[in-house]
């Protein structure tokens, strides 16, 4: 069992809180960067999918997890960043000024789509961006000569300063790097005013306003920096699949993008992570799964009632996701043999209508 | 030119209908529960492989059929919500969506792996067949007409079992405020449980509404995707809203889809909710919310 001990505030917001910390997370690291020459290529593939995912779980876990704003329409930006990326590649652009305005252009979508937000809570919000991920799904079918519709564009591998990465490692290598800033660039951002204010906000509005909290304003920098995240995962996305087209990016995938922060964790970045992985092997081990049973049973809806089973049973039996399972398991080692069951219960509340008559 | 106008308002109103349908199936959890379930429109779609089953395999009558679907799909809504809805009671209306988004994956799933149903469209006979009606030189389908009046009569039966019934009294009192629902003697859960068996019924009417329109496959659940800018448009919580909102969403689609250019006729409803939703945040008939702490 660790005690920390508190004797300066700085302490309180340090990267790290102890040593044991530095190690875990540094040996984490070391296997990342020793992944290429440890796993084969198939896995490897895999991996790049799993960064890129943790990518844009990052920015719906800022948006859904630390601001407690429900979005149904994250797939819309990442066909934003996707499409402004192939569209930059195509005109020649370099690579790190094409990412960028591929994440400040889905920044850019993401404060059109956060307006409604400072007037809408809840169901209506989640409706709001739903409507607005079929609209912009719409518009990439229809904008024929710009988005190519449905026969849908084609993307050449990055080059860096002349040089290509072809090879799946060198892109490995670009998704981590990427990852890991994005996840530093976060971890400061929730440390900072401003990431106490999403919080505050998701806690309680009204307090958080009489805190002097501007709601319109941190609402809407929520939402454009969640985009611009989902952004940088979409151009990521956009090289790694290599052709895109608007079918990728439906409603259905902006479903899939928050199952990922609801069975990694909300509220947690390690959800993020944990949740990407999850829904990158789901559809492997359903395939593998599918061997064993009967040839009648089609894949799509095996895989479809799977996943309807595992969002359903984390809901029911794991609210705080995979992450949180992991923070029960630690705690009951951590207090041995104090652990009470309580610990991590959630608060129930007897329901009130907030509509007047 | 008006004739042509006033069969397209026809045909949207017709199609408007069934969007009320889905839409009233919302409004109607909502009301209760304050939550939306995201698998409405594919208990709809099971609804009408129910439905479809009793028909063609069954041979059963029309009528018979429709009383069926709604018996079986009233058991499977209760069922649904004893088993998933329950656990969450009191838990954020967020977890709540997400369940019900699950569900609907499950539903779609399982809809393909039971033999014969599976991927295939399938037609549902009614006995309306193909008459027409003229009227004022446009032309209607006697099957339109039947949608038109059946929804009407539903929302009628509906609206005053929400205003006299003492079931439907109590459904609203559990919504508006769950612990003095309870301190009146209102077995909120049971509630809870009867108006999930209502909506689900109500989406197996729509089912087989919508079935003579559309075609039976696993999929046809998506026009729930529809319905959600119809509950909103009129005010989430509100029947007669619900009705009023489908319409507009059915009329402006089927108008958008002829007027203007190829592309709007699949926006037209998303176009009018956010534009609903920017100007009245809480619908057209949705009552004023007021948070307090």
């Amino acid at each position: 069992m660790r005690f920390i001990f508190k004797t300066e505030y700085a302490q309180d917001i340090r990267l790290f809180q102890h040593g044991g910390q530095v190690f875990w997370y540094g040996l984490l690291l070391v296997l990342a960067l020793a992944a290429p020459y440890l796993v084969s290529g198939y896995v490897l593939t895999q991996l790049h999918f799993v960064l890129i995912y943790a990518i844009v779980g990052f920015g719906l876990m800022l948006l859904v997890g630390y601001t407690g704003q429900i979005s149904l329409g994250h797939a819309a930006f990442l066909a934003t960043g996707a499409y402004t990326e192939a569209l930059l590649q195509g005109a020649g652009v370099p690579f790190f000024i094409s990412l960028t305005c591929a994440a400040l252009f889905s920044a850019a979508v993401g404060v059109i789509v956060g307006l409604p937000a400072l007037r809408l809570k809840g169901i209506y919000l989640a409706i709001a961006t739903f409507a607005f991920n079929i609209i912009i799904e719409e518009i990439i079918t229809r904008w024929e000569h710009v988005t190519g519709g449905n026969s849908g564009k084609l993307l050449k591998p990055i080059e860096i300063f002349g040089y290509r990465l072809g090879s799946q490692e060198s892109f490995y290598y670009l998704c981590l790097a990427l990852t890991v800033l994005c996840c530093l660039a976060l971890i400061n951002l929730l440390r900072s005013p401003t990431g106490r204010a999403f919080v505050a906000i998701r806690d309680s509005e009204v307090s958080a306003s009489c805190m002097g909290i501007n709601l319109a304003y941190y609402k809407t920098v929520s939402f454009s920096i969640s985009a611009a995240l989902t952004g940088i995962g979409g151009a990521l996305y956009a090289h790694k699949v290599g052709f895109i087209s608007p079918e990728q990016f439906t409603l259905i995938q902006s479903i899939e993008l928050v199952t990922i922060v609801i069975i990694g964790g909300v509220g947690s970045l390690h959800g993020a992570v944990l949740g990407a992985a999850f829904i990158i092997m789901l559809p492997q081990a359903i395939a593998i799964a599918k061997g064993w049973l009967p040839e009648t049973i089609p894949q799509a809806g095996l895989q479809s009632v799977v996943f309807g089973l595992i969002l359903v049973g984390f809901i029911i039996f794991e609210p705080y996701g995979l992450y949180g399972r992991w923070l029960k398991i630690r705690t009951y080692f951590d207090v041995f043999p104090f652990y009470r069951r309580g610990t991590f219960r959630r608060q129930r509340s007897y329901l009130r209508s907030e509509r007047l008559r | 030119m008006f004739s042509q106008f006033l069969q397209l308002f026809l045909a949207g109103v017709a199609q408007g209908c069934v969007y009320a349908l889905v839409a009233l199936g919302f409004v109607l959890i909502y009301k209760a529960t304050e939550t939306v379930n995201f698998a409405q429109g594919d208990l709809m779609m099971l609804g009408a492989f129910v439905a479809l089953t009793a028909s063609t395999i069954l041979g059963w009558p029309y009528w018979a059929t429709i009383l069926f679907a709604v018996i079986v799909m009233a058991a499977v809504g209760m069922l649904i919500e004893r088993i998933v809805i329950r656990p969450v009671l009191g838990l954020p209306t967020f977890t709540v969506v997400m369940i019900t988004i699950g569900i609907g994956y499950i539903l779609r799933g399982v809809v393909t792996m039971v033999p014969g149903w599976g991927t295939e469209t399938y037609a549902l006979k009614t006995p309306f067949g193909d008459s027409v009606l003229r009227f004022g030189g446009a032309v209607l389908a006697i099957e339109q007409l039947a949608t038109i009046a059946l929804t009407a009569a539903l929302c009628l039966v509906l609206y005053l079992f929400f205003r006299y019934a003492k079931l439907g009294v109590a459904m609203q009192a559990t919504s508006q405020n769950q612990l003095a629902a309870y301190y009146m003697g209102i077995p909120v859960r049971r509630v809870n449980m009867l108006i999930w068996g209502l909506a689900a019924a109500v989406a197996a009417f729509g089912g087989i509404l919508l079935a003579p329109i559309a075609f039976v496959h696993s999929n046809m659940g998506f026009i729930g995707l529809k319905a959600f800018p119809a509950a909103v448009v009129g005010g989430f919580g509100s029947v007669p809203g619900a009705v009023v909102g489908g319409l507009i969403i059915g009329v402006v689609e089927a108008l958008s889809g002829f007027y203007l250019p190829e592309g709007f006729k699949d926006i037209a409803a998303y176009v009018v909710v956010l534009v609903v939703l920017l100007f009245m945040p809480s619908g057209i008939f949705g009552e004023t919310a007021r948070k307090k702490v």
